[in-house]
Parts: C-alpha cells; structure tokens; sequence
C-alpha cells in the first residue's frame, strides 16, 4: 500500500465529470450491467459534488472518485448476489475446471505451452496495450467467474466474506478465482502479446 | 516433485490462503526448477499489482488520458 499522494489542492484537480468515462469503465467492468454502471457513476458524480468542500487534497481527484465508486458498486453487488445469485452457475464453473484445464498440461501434469515470460512489471504496467488488454479480457470472463474475481482482487474481499456473500463453498471460491487468473493470463497472452515476443 | 498443474493450483491459492509450510516448500523447490511455473507466478503477481492497481483508481482506464 502507497500512501496517498500528498499536495493536490481541489482546485488544481479537473471537474468530477471529466472522468465519467473512466468511472464509467470502472463501474461495467464489475458490475456486467451498462444501466447499472451508469446509475453507480451518476450517483458518484452527484456524492462528489456535495462532498467537494470535505475533499482536502488528500489523494487524487480520481482516486478520491474511484474509493467513493467503490462503495457503491460493494452496496450493488451485494444487492446483484441477492437478485441474482450465481451460486448454482459458480458449482457448474468450479466442476467444468478440471476439464478446461486438461488442455493446457500434458498426460504428467506439466505444461503442454508454458507461459511465457512477461518481461519487466513495472513496464507493463505502464504500458497502454496492456491494460487495454486486460480491461478486453476481463469483460470476456463468464459472469459467475468474473463476479468472485472482481470481488476478491478489485473490492479486496477476503475469501470467507465472499463465500458468505455469494453463497458457496471457500473450495469453490479457490477453484474460482484459479480459474479466473488462469484464463486472465492466457487471455493476455494472446491479447497482449500476441504471437510475437516482448511486452512493450 | 509435484507437478505443475498442483504447483499453479498452490500459487493462485497463495493469493487467497496461507499456504502450509509443506505446500510452500513444495512450490519453491518446484519453481527452482521449473521455467513456465515461474513465470506463471509473475504473471499472476502482475494481474494482482494491476487489481490493485485499478482499485485505487491509478489504472489508466481512458485512453484520453495518455
Ligand atoms: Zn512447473
């Protein structure tokens, strides 16, 4: 964890509204629902408007936006595992692992196409290929995948609370978010990297 | 020495448990000697620096910006 990037007065930041396409994204990326996203934006954007005044410049505009749509997404995702609960499709997804899997090692267990070597982190992730690319494969997750893995790596829910969230077994939640890593990296692979060499 | 696929299953596990003693000498011996379960552990490293990432509203999500 970083600090806070310190300085920054409001006043040197842009308007709320310039990163309601960011937001945007942010929002459908985990929430699988534009009408949904939209509201969560709009909703943010208002919040940040009467709250100006409390916002000292402690983080970022944008960091500062993304902590407020964070609780909202939290509150719609709860209310989304009520509506919709994906239990039953996660059971059928944890199940199906074994087979998917079964293509990416040989008879032994060992890899049959290894992954390759990403090469330096921090240039990936200054890269903007990259994270197109991860926002393209993320999208492409399965719903019942994509509601864990976004639960666990963006919200920073433990495993125990989104076992008790979404209503299923914390084998289940491990075999999830394995899955969901699993297809994420082979996802960027291609997406990324393509079938040339190098990251940037 | 166990395999890869174990190996892969312990390291994204690793994100979500404490993984045993036996289990984490298990995947370093394993890594040690095994190329493609190396970088599969940086791959997933990456993926989860970039959620992080993304979380703090530091990902550049709109191409306007860059
Ligand atoms: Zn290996």
């Amino acid at each position: 964890m970083r600090p806070p990037a310190s300085g920054s007065p409001p006043s040197d930041d842009p308007a709320p509204e310039t990163y309601r396409d960011y937001l945007y994204r942010f929002a459908v990326l985990q929430l699988r629902d534009p009408h949904l996203a939209e509201d969560a934006v709009q909703e943010t954007l208002l919040a940040a408007v009467t709250a100006k005044s409390r916002f000292a410049g402690r983080s970022s505009a944008k960091t500062w936006l993304t902590g407020i749509l964070k609780h909202k997404i939290a509150d719609l995702v709860r209310k989304q595992s009520r509506e919709t609960p994906l239990a039953d499709a996660i059971r059928v997804e944890a199940v199906r692992e074994s087979d998917e899997f079964d293509a990416l090692f040989r008879q032994n267990e060992h890899w049959s196409s290894p992954p390759r070597d990403w090469g330096n982190p921090e240039r990936a992730l200054e890269n903007k290929h990259f994270w197109d690319a991860l926002e393209d494969c993320a999208t492409l997750m399965s719903p019942a995948v994509a509601r864990v893995f976004m639960m666990r790596e963006i919200q920073g829910l433990s495993t125990e609370e989104i076992c008790k969230e979404v209503g299923i077994s914390t084998t289940n939640c491990w075999v999830m978010l394995h899955r969901a890593r699993m297809s994420l990296r082979l996802c960027l692979e291609q997406k990324w990297l393509g079938d040339g060499a190098g990251g940037a | 020495m166990i395999t890869c696929r174990e190996v892969t299953r312990l390291i994204s596990e690793g994100h979500d448990r404490r993984l045993s003693l036996s289990e984490r000498i298990g995947v370093r011996l394993h890594l040690m000697m095994c190329n493609g379960c190396r970088n599969f552990d940086a791959q997933l490293r990456l993926i989860r620096k970039a959620c992080q990432r993304l979380a703090n509203g530091e990902a550049p999500l709109d191409p306007r910006e860059r």
